[in-house]
């Protein structure tokens, strides 16, 4: 390689205080001093805020008046502005990679105490970036086309509002749901807080567009198992789980449901949260999108342990008639999906009360979830709206929510769903209103934080619902006084009133948390996305690129990233449907140059690098006997680079001689 | 900032998880000892072997790198080829007579703030146990006997010097 000549070398060295962020750990003018002493460097300052507009700018007239043709910037991590200054430098009229940056504040003067030591890592890493960048080559930017269609993972509210915004602005979209209808829990529920609206009446429009939407694909019952390509050009492949009907033929008209040998529903039905029966051939819930049965292979009796027996006389096909929806030699199959964009918003699984034995879900019947409570108070539930205990006649008089089940618990889940307080206050309002029981919140605190929530919970106080604050102890039914006799016993620290407390119940309801699904890890992995402590999928930014991901070209909205209510699911939807579409519109994506290629007249044929490459974008030109690596098909991890016995394969960005230069640099120091 | 010796490590950081984690060591404004100097790479796959003996030739006492967990690499599998070289390179290390603590390979997902001081804290204190590694020191050291060696030869006295055995054998760790 040719090493910059280094008279040639003008480099502006830049330090931002960011307010106080960095100059309060770290002697800016110091450190600016310092580097002003180094060699080549032209001109070294110190700037309140170097991403503000008057920095940016001033970049651009020193690169003009002083004829620099480098430019360093101390400041925060490139992950977060590195970007803005690359733009600066170009409108200086540079190539924008003759620019490094210096990450002085997540890794200097945020996380280091002592000042003196601050300012000295400062100046080290700043002459490292000094040493580096008089290496930097002048690159250019790949343009790449992205594929217009997009796919949304998950049929939830943030799926479906997603897929309708993208489907609204023209674009095609495949929404991919793994159950058999979309809609996810926001279907399951009575009404929604604080307003309670129907949660059926506002999401079931939404549902039916999505299925008669001409730009919509919805394929239901069906799981991504794989994506390749990268952003713009992604190859996706889906699963579709054979639901035995033809989606094309039924139409939807339920005359095999009715005609099943089962003559009564027999079977735990999922959409009911087990409290209600199906029968092997079923529609989840009245209004299901897509409008088609579904055959559930393990109850039907035409199979035996999933596998096909044929043994049933088959009533359903009878009553399908001429339609012949019916189809049991469906078989998995796979499809694959080109988009250039993937919108992942999978959702969440509710916290397993049966994690926490002390409050006897799962053996005291009339312990509830708060999703089995939303089935019970809604007219198209199990009990058609007819609040009863599990044994099916009586109601309760006397009702205990407790909240944080599985939430703000370092045993369990350390993190605040944010939403239970609201539901419970919701469950505990539809409670009374259809029982008119006592009713009992058990909370640590009450978080009501957003619009119109803190008023719903006085309106609660009024109502005469009762409020306790303290984690409740244990659910018992071992009575201890005569008024406790066959109900369930909340034991609980008062903590305002300073006392333990026992409160007899007829009903307890568990305000089970928000967890990431069990298989979000796999998930993750097949997107290529990293993943929060918690589980939840992390976004690139907390703040500033909330709905992007790490992998360029995927984006989150809801529950998958976090906990949140439906006004936020919907509003990150709308953000994330937004980024795929800023893609989209552009056309082009511009690729990071940090791609590697071999120096052709060194290479000796060796072939080291070609197994080593995950996206086998080396091959050996058998006639040259010489590696080549495709161009297209680097993603620029470097590993080939690292390995080459005789060093003649560079990566753009991170040569080896600019990465020897910075260990030299922050190691010049004694 | 006190007199005494201080630790001097260089670190390496995949730009996907750890560079990520230690950033987000900074937003949580998690405290951790000020001698290790990140260098980011795209993967812990890009760390050239070369790189770690050139960062101890030039005055590092330690060497750390950070790559994603095991499935997690963001490109698939550089950290794999990460963890073959460091077994590799660690054994050579320990043969040229560089203790073992003084590399160090972990893995860090960009959730993992906490362990990126923990590991920081643990290897700086390792670190100072060991004492300074001195390379440097000692490559002058043999440049000064081979300046001396040479000028005993040009003066004919080369058959006298006590300190031939002391001349390198084969090219130390330098690039």
């Amino acid at each position: 390689m040719d090493k910059p000549s280094k008279q040639t070398v003008r480099i502006g060295f830049y330090i931002c205080h960011c307010g106080s962020n960095i100059a309060a750990m770290v002697d800016c003018p110091a450190v600016a001093r310092f580097v002003g002493t180094l060699p080549h460097v032209v001109l070294s300052r110190d700037y309140k805020y170097m991403c503000s507009d008057p920095g940016q700018e001033l970049i651009q007239k020193d690169i003009s008046e002083h004829q620099l043709n480098r430019v360093v910037v101390a400041s925060c991590s490139p992950l977060l502005h590195e970007h803005t200054f690359r733009g600066a430098v170009e409108a200086g009229g540079l190539n924008p990679f003759f620019f490094h940056m210096v990450n002085i504040r997540e890794h200097d003067s945020w996380v280091h105490t002592d000042p003196a030591e601050a300012t000295a890592k400062a100046k080290e890493l700043a002459h490292a970036a000094i040493m580096r960048v008089a290496m930097h080559k002048a690159l250019e930017v790949k343009k790449v086309p992205v594929h217009p269609d997009v796919l949304v993972v998950g049929g939830g509210i943030a799926g479906i509002h997603a897929a309708l915004t993208l489907a609204n602005a023209g674009k095609k979209v495949f929404l991919v749901e793994r159950e058999p209808s979309i809609g996810g829990h926001m279907a399951q529920f009575d009404k929604t807080f604080p307003t309670l609206d129907c949660a059926a009446c506002i999401l079931t429009p939404k549902m039916s567009a999505v299925g008669t939407h001409p730009n919509i694909t919805l394929l239901s019952y069906s799981e991504v198992t794989k994506l390749d390509g990268y952003v713009g050009n992604y190859t996706a492949t889906v699963k579709r789980k054979p639901r035995y009907i033809s989606e094309d033929k039924c139409t939807g008209c339920q005359e095999c449901i009715a005609n099943c040998v089962y003559k009564e529903p027999k079977f735990p039905d999922e959409f009911n949260e087990g409290l209600g029966k199906r029968k092997p051939v079923y529609i989840p819930f009245p209004q299901a999108t897509p409008q088609v049965v579904v055959i559930d292979p393990q109850t039907c009796l035409n199979f035996r342990n999933g596998e096909l027996t044929g043994k049933c006389k088959k009533s359903c096909v009878a009553a399908c008639g001429d339609k012949e929806a019916i189809d049991f030699s469906q078989t998995e199959t796979f499809q694959e999906l080109k988009v250039g964009t993937v919108i992942v918003t999978t959702g969440f699984q509710a916290f397993d009360a049966k994690r926490m034995p002390q409050y006897g879900y799962g053996k005291f019947p009339n312990v509830y979830t708060a999703l089995e409570i939303e089935r019970l108070v809604n007219t198209s539930g199990p009990t058609a709206g007819h609040v009863v205990l599990r044994d099916g006649k009586t109601e309760p008089r006397s009702i205990g929510i407790i909240h944080c089940v599985g939430s703000r618990d370092k045993k369990t889940n350390r993190w605040c769903s944010r939403v239970c307080c609201m539901f419970s206050l919701k469950l505990a309002h539809l409670l009374k209103e259809h029982t008119g029981a006592e009713v009992y919140n058990f909370y640590i605190d009450m978080r009501a934080p957003g619009k119109g929530y803190e008023e719903f919970y006085d309106k609660l106080l009024e109502e005469g619902v009762h409020f306790i604050r303290g984690r409740v102890g244990e659910v018992t039914d071992w009575a201890r006084t005569p008024d406790e006799e066959g109900k369930l016993v909340i034991r609980v620290e008062d903590t305002l009133a300073g006392y333990v407390r026992r409160i007899p119940f007829d009903m307890v309801v568990l305000a089970t948390g928000l967890e990431p699904h069990a298989d979000a890890q796999d998930v993750r992995r097949m997107l290529n996305m990293s993943c929060g402590s918690e589980g939840f999928f992390l976004e690139r930014h907390p703040k500033l690129a909330p709905v992007s991901t790490f992998t360029e070209g995927i984006f989150l909205a809801g529950c998958c990233q976090g906990p949140r209510d439906i006004p936020d699911t919907v509003a990150q939807a709308g953000a994330a449907a937004a980024e795929a579409l800023a893609l989209i519109d552009k056309g082009f994506i511009e690729q990071e140059p940090n791609t590697a290629f071999i120096l052709e007249d060194e290479c000796c044929g060796c072939k080291s690098c070609i197994p080593l490459c995950p996206y086998t974008a080396i091959t050996f030109d058998a006639a040259n006997k010489k590696a080549v690596i495709n161009e297209a098909l680097c993603k620029g991890c470097g590993t080939c680079v690292a390995a080459c016995p005789s060093g003649t394969i560079v990566q753009n960005l991170f040569d080896d001689e600019e990465i020897f230069s910075e260990i030299e640099g922050v190691l010049a120091h004694e | 900032m006190s007199n005494e010796w201080q630790p001097r490590i260089v670190a390496f950081f995949c730009n996907w998880c750890t560079y990520t984690a230690a950033d987000l060591a900074g937003v949580s404004r998690l405290k951790y000892a000020s001698n290790t100097r990140v260098i980011r790479l795209m993967c812990s796959g890009r760390v050239d072997p070369q790189f770690i003996l050139d960062a101890l030739a030039k005055g590092a006492d330690a060497v750390l790198i950070g790559g994603c967990h095991p499935f997690d690499c963001h490109y698939a599998e550089g950290n794999y080829k990460c963890l073959r070289r460091f077994q590799l390179l660690k054994r050579m290390l320990m043969d040229m007579g560089i203790e073992a603590g003084r590399l160090r390979l972990e893995w860090i997902s960009a959730a993992e703030g906490e362990k990126v001081k923990r590991v920081i804290n643990e290897l700086t204190e390792t670190v100072r146990q060991l004492g300074p590694l001195g390379i440097p020191q000692q490559f002058a050291e043999w440049d000064k006997e081979m300046e001396q060696f040479a000028a005993h030869v040009e003066a004919g006295e080369a058959l006298k010097t006590p300190c031939a055995e002391h001349a390198p054998t084969q090219e130390p760790a330098h690039v």
